[in-house]
């Protein structure tokens, strides 16, 4: 797991404590709108810890883990020489922190409804058909630029039991871990121009506007491939490190 | 006015979802052949260190029910208390214990289940030890924001009694949240979101 974590001597590893959470630029536990979240809302106030370091280490993924489909969810499920059903998009961009340095090495998960906004799980009831060719899930290490990408279909729209007429925008989940496990993130990204987005109580219970508008992924006219794959750029932004501009020691030392 | 700091905001949380196996523990929910093993679902081999431990827990709603579409994940120090991390500056950390984990709550009973070890202490900012713990990070439908906590062990009442963490909830009763049941080697800490018995969480 942590085989090839080695930098050169100019990537030290980072040992500082993480910037403080802006708790009022993440949604709140409590957003009624958001029907489960009345029952699953913690009700006494967080206990605020600068980070020890329980928070500020984390695992580190190495590259060797992944399969050689991890990122092509189009094929990773697929019969041979079939695919997945639906609008061929690629999806990249890169990971940095709050400090606007890229984190290398972070393991980036996403998983995601078929192209009819149908997930193959269990619980899913939703008349909409499997594909039977698409699996919904994949994954990535950045690489030394914070770069990462896959390839997908882009999920379709989804009903769900929130109000009477409830209906998710397309979206993808993102999981990412950076070096530190303070900065476990789980996420997800929208598409640029789909009015759904402004009617959905999940991305409402976000109280800034401009925290929104971050989780809207970019077409990316660039990077679309004629006669392939549109693209979409999105970047995600863990939390920066402070530097260590003293280094933390106990007094008398 | 003055200089643009120039950082940029995190990205906000969303919730996981009720679907968040299929992304994480894709074997788990029958998705096959994509994913050799689910990550997070192994921690110890037959040559990690250190005593071996089974935590096992439920999380738990406001209503008394527990959760079956949770993810939880642990990250640990091993037996010596190195953390297998490249921040860890200490020293280097068994290799065959890399410290994390990951477990639904997905199966009838709502159970989470770890095999791990026991881990060593680690100190804290001014040199002090901490207790030993695990740290814990919950996600699920309805939790907007993952929910960071600690299990500190029953039978380790002296150094639960000098911990820096515990110490500074102000609620005395309200620590006793964090230390799990049971005895060795089988823990047993349940996670209550809210309400009278509401765990401890943490904004670290």
């Amino acid at each position: 797991m942590s085989g090839d974590q080695s930098g050169g001597e100019n990537d030290r590893p980072e040992t500082g404590a993480f910037f403080a959470r802006d708790r009022a630029w993440h949604p709140p536990a409590f957003a009624p709108g958001y029907k489960s979240s009345v029952l699953r809302s913690p009700q006494k106030a967080l206990l605020s810890l600068d980070g020890t370091l329980s928070e500020i280490t984390g695992p580190v993924f190495g590259h060797s883990m992944l399969g050689e489909l991890d990122n092509d969810l189009i094929h990773n499920f697929a019969k041979p020489g079939e695919s997945a059903i639906g609008e061929r998009i690629i999806v990249h961009g890169r990971v940095l922190d709050e400090r606007g340095r890229p984190v290398q090495d972070a393991l980036v998960e996403f998983w995601q409804a078929n192209a009819g906004g149908r997930y193959r799980h269990r619980k899913e009831s939703y008349l909409a058909a499997l594909d039977p060719n698409f699996g919904g899930c994949g994954r990535a290490i950045t690489d030394g630029d914070g770069h990462y990408c896959f390839r997908t279909v882009k999920p379709g729209a989804y009903p769900w039991p929130n109000g009477v007429n409830d209906w998710r925008p397309a979206h993808i989940h993102f999981s990412i871990f950076g070096h530190g496990f303070a900065q476990r993130l789980i996420t997800q990204m929208y598409f640029e121009g789909d009015p759904m987005i402004w009617k959905c109580p999940i991305v409402g219970a976000i109280p800034d506007r401009r925290a929104i508008e971050q989780l809207i992924a970019a077409l990316d006219w660039g990077n679309t491939v004629p006669m392939d794959a549109r693209a979409y750029k999105f970047d995600i932004v863990l939390r920066g490190r402070r530097s260590t501009f003293f280094e933390n020691r106990p007094e008398g030392n | 006015m003055a200089q643009d700091l120039g950082y940029l905001k995190e990205t906000a949380s969303q919730t996981a979802g009720p679907y968040v196996h299929i992304g994480l523990t894709p074997n788990f929910c029958g998705i096959g052949g994509v994913y050799e093993a689910d990550l997070g679902a192994s921690m110890v081999n037959d040559r990690t260190l250190g005593q071996r431990i089974t935590v096992t827990g439920r999380v738990i709603d406001g209503a008394g029910m527990p959760l079956k579409d949770a993810l939880v994940e642990i990250w640990q120090a091993d037996a010596a208390g190195l953390y297998n991390s490249p921040s860890e500056r200490r020293g280097a950390a068994d290799p065959n214990f890399a410290g994390w984990g990951r477990s639904p709550t997905g199966a009838d009973d709502g159970m989470f289940t770890f095999e791990t070890v026991k881990p060593g202490r680690v100190p804290f900012h001014d040199g002090r030890l901490m207790a030993p713990h695990i740290s814990f990070w919950i996600v699920a439908r309805g939790i907007n924001i993952g929910l960071h906590t600690r299990m500190y062990f029953p039978d380790e009442a002296a150094a639960n009694a000098a911990d820096p963490l515990l110490a500074r909830i102000e609620h005395r009763h309200r620590a006793e949240t964090l230390v799990a049941a049971g005895r060795t080697p089988n823990y047993v800490f349940d996670i209550h979101l809210q309400g009278e018995k509401e765990t401890v969480f943490l904004d670290i």
